[in-house]
């Protein structure tokens, strides 16, 4: 059990590093997902009060395409000089090679939703009633996008064109987590933190089943490539 | 007979390789040496036939044994945006290895100078240098060389001569496939040649000892 | 490789060439039955009028639409399980998932006839119709999937791998759709969404017989696409093996036996 935390901690220290190293994240996903949220207001008309209402939908669509380009982004990373081959010769455990790719997706997007979060509270004139329900609700539905995103990246790996197929897949699949995390986001903006409960159960059960998915397909996924 | 998925690559392959053994593949392009190596690596899946890889079952645990194994083919298996250093020690620790034989490593294959280079940034030869590098620093019990001269300058080459020898004198078993006769003959105990997928030459072996066998 | 090469049960039952005519027949002739069954002898519905014969056929085809499904789920798990591994269950899983999206479609696109006249608008937001749209693109990705990979093992592996993932999204997919809908009865004017109008006599025969004869059709259908697969697996293979021979052929001047995979 040390061994596979160990593991999984090396892998996502290798794909955050990368990050780091080349920014793709903050200078690339960061300004796309604000630039969503820039076409919402040109498309919804700000004057006619209607963005506050509809902000954590909006900050969820835009959370979910950004959540698209960072998975593509992290098994993309992977493609270059066979370094998928790599990772299977490496010995590590796969399972492992899943947590930490899917826990390293999971922070950086974290880290993009907070700032992102901060931009619309501040362009679209919202406040928030309950921080600690935004936290625990962002929390638990981007484990889920990620854990489902990194199983699709791993069944679109090596593939031309797996662009357009990753969106194509995963989107349908996080549909209940998009609403789930909607739900509990108008919750905690308007103070009734008690009728976020059941959507917070609903993504919590989509994390646990897609880590577990996760874990048991993704070695056999990555054999035979 | 091998199949790759439903491609024959390689049929009739019959080969013995002790522990301890260096052993050279030749034989034309297109006979099967790299597809060979991979699978002895455990990277392709054995379709027909039957082999055993330190001990352990190819048609059944290609995967157990992958810690053991280091192949030097033609990626460097690194990422672009990683330095050699950060490359060299990600496969270390990968393998199970401290930090520490990472840097040693580094020194060995001449990369010293370029340890916070990127990737990206290094040239070709480096490149090969540090693939080399990343085998090294795996220190694994079977080495499987898939045309190592390729793309290394005259230091480059004595390098990797000295680690083939280093890693025979240190009871590690060799296996190179490579074009560079002269050369890999002078390392190594013996020749098998492969042409059109079939292998033949090999030695008698001896009972004890693990077996590294196909 | 063809059905009756494989000598697998499955294969031979796909094999027979009874099979397909009989089918045919019993396709053509139930479904004939039942557009008499449901234009003339089934009486109109007192509030739905004649726009409710659309039921006998909308019912049927939703049901057929999931047993595909099912049917693909299962094909792909026993793919997938070492001991029951062969290429027939992930082409079962594949013709069957066909059949599923077109029933999928021919779903939405039947609701939305009925609809129109009963509720006056195309489209509800009602958590069935959604929760079937979601079907629909969850299984428009695995044919998209299964498309873009040309290797038949990878094909089978992954398509068996994302079968799976996407069964499993079902049940949460139904449940929060579900959910998030008894809470937003927005609109006054679309009542609750459900267009079952009571069921008895000459209306249940219909659609009882309609769903044998949907069922029947898939069977069909399923047999059909099924020895397509297999035949192009085939042409596949061979059009692969010549292939092989011509670079065998550059690389060793002998001529290497081909070994049969």
């Amino acid at each position: 059990m040390r061994r596979l935390v160990s593991e999984l901690a090396l892998v996502a220290g290798k794909d955050l590093r990368i990050e780091a190293r080349s920014r793709v994240t903050t200078n690339q996903v960061l300004p796309f997902a604000g630039m969503v949220l820039l076409l919402f207001a040109f498309a919804l008309d700000p004057d006619r009060g209607l963005l506050p209402r509809v902000a954590p939908g909006l900050f969820w669509v835009a959370t979910l395409l950004a959540g698209l380009l960072a998975v593509s982004r992290a098994f993309a990373i992977e493609g270059e000089n066979g370094a998928r081959d790599g990772l299977r010769l490496s010995g590590l455990d796969p399972a492992a090679v899943y947590l930490g790719k899917a826990a390293s997706v999971t922070l950086q997007l974290l880290a993009l939703e907070a700032v992102l979060a901060a931009g619309m509270f501040l362009l679209y004139d919202v406040e928030v009633a309950n921080v600690g329900l935004l936290v625990l609700s962002a929390g638990l539905a981007t484990a889920g996008v990620a854990a489902a995103g990194s199983v699709y990246g791993a069944l679109a790996a090596g593939l031309r064109v797996r662009e357009t197929l990753l969106p194509l897949l995963l989107l349908p699949v996080v549909a209940p987590v998009m609403l789930g995390a909607t739900r509990a986001w108008e919750a905690a903006l308007s103070g009734a933190p008690s009728e976020a409960w059941p959507w917070v159960q609903v993504m919590a059960v989509f994390a646990v089943i897609y880590t577990a998915l996760g874990v048991v397909a993704f070695g056999p996924l990555m054999e035979e490539s | 007979m091998t199949v790759l998925g439903r491609f024959p690559a390689l049929s009739g392959v019959d080969l013995d390789v002790m522990e301890g053994d260096a052993v050279l593949l030749s034989g034309p392009n297109g006979a099967g040496k790299s597809t060979l190596l991979r699978l002895i690596a455990g990277l392709v899946p054995l379709t027909g036939g039957e082999g055993q890889v330190l001990g352990r079952d190819l048609a059944r645990d290609r995967r157990s044994f992958r810690a053991e194994v280091a192949l030097l083919g033609h990626d460097t298996f690194c990422y672009d945006d990683l330095t050699a250093a950060e490359n060299l020690r990600f496969h270390a620790r990968a393998a199970g290895r401290p930090k520490a034989v990472a840097d040693a490593v580094l020194e060995r294959v001449g990369l010293g100078r370029s340890a916070n280079v990127a990737h990206r940034l290094l040239s070709a030869g480096q490149k090969r240098r540090l693939a080399l590098g990343v085998v090294l620093a795996r220190e694994a019990r079977l080495l499987l060389l898939d045309e190592p001269h390729a793309g290394l300058d005259a230091p480059g080459r004595e390098i990797l001569d000295g680690a083939i020898a280093d890693a025979k004198a240190s009871g590690r078993t060799v296996i190179v496939a490579s074009h560079e006769l002269e050369q890999v003959r002078a390392l190594v105990g013996r020749e098998v040649v492969m042409a059109g997928g079939h292998a033949s030459g090999g030695l008698v072996a001896e009972p004890d000892g693990d077996l590294v066998g196909v | 490789m063809t059905g009756s090469q494989d000598g697998t049960r499955l294969a031979r039952v796909m094999g027979k060439g009874w099979l397909t005519p009989v089918l045919a027949v019993l396709t053509v002739g139930s479904l004939a039955i039942l557009a008499v069954l449901g234009l003339w002898v089934a009486p109109p519905d007192a509030l739905q009028g004649d726009a409710q014969r659309l039921m006998y056929v909308h019912v049927p085809v939703v049901m057929v639409a999931y047993l595909a499904f099912g049917v693909t789920t299962l094909a792909s798990v026993l793919y997938l399980w070492k001991r029951t591994r062969h290429p027939q269950w992930d082409r079962l899983a594949a013709a069957s998932a066909e059949i599923g999206v077109l029933t999928t479609a021919l779903t939405l696109a039947l609701g939305s006839l009925w609809g129109r006249p009963v509720w006056g608008v195309w489209w509800t937001w009602d958590a069935r119709l959604v929760t079937t749209a979601v079907l629909l693109f969850l299984y428009l990705g695995y044919l998209a999937l299964r498309r873009t990979i040309s290797d038949p093992d990878v094909r089978a592996r992954r398509s068996a791998f994302a079968a799976l993932i996407a069964f499993v999204d079902v049940p949460i997919v139904h449940y929060s759709v579900e959910w998030w809908r008894s809470l937003h009865q927005e609109s006054t004017l679309l009542p609750d969404g459900r267009l079952d109008p009571q069921i008895e006599g000459d209306m249940l025969i219909a659609l009882l017989w309609g769903i044998g004869a949907l069922l029947i059709t898939y069977a069909y259908l399923l047999v059909q696409r099924y020895r397509l697969a297999a035949l192009e697996e085939g042409f596949e293979g061979r059009a692969l093996e010549a292939a092989i021979a011509e670079r065998r052929a550059e690389a060793d001047p002998e001529p290497a036996t081909v070994g049969a995979s």
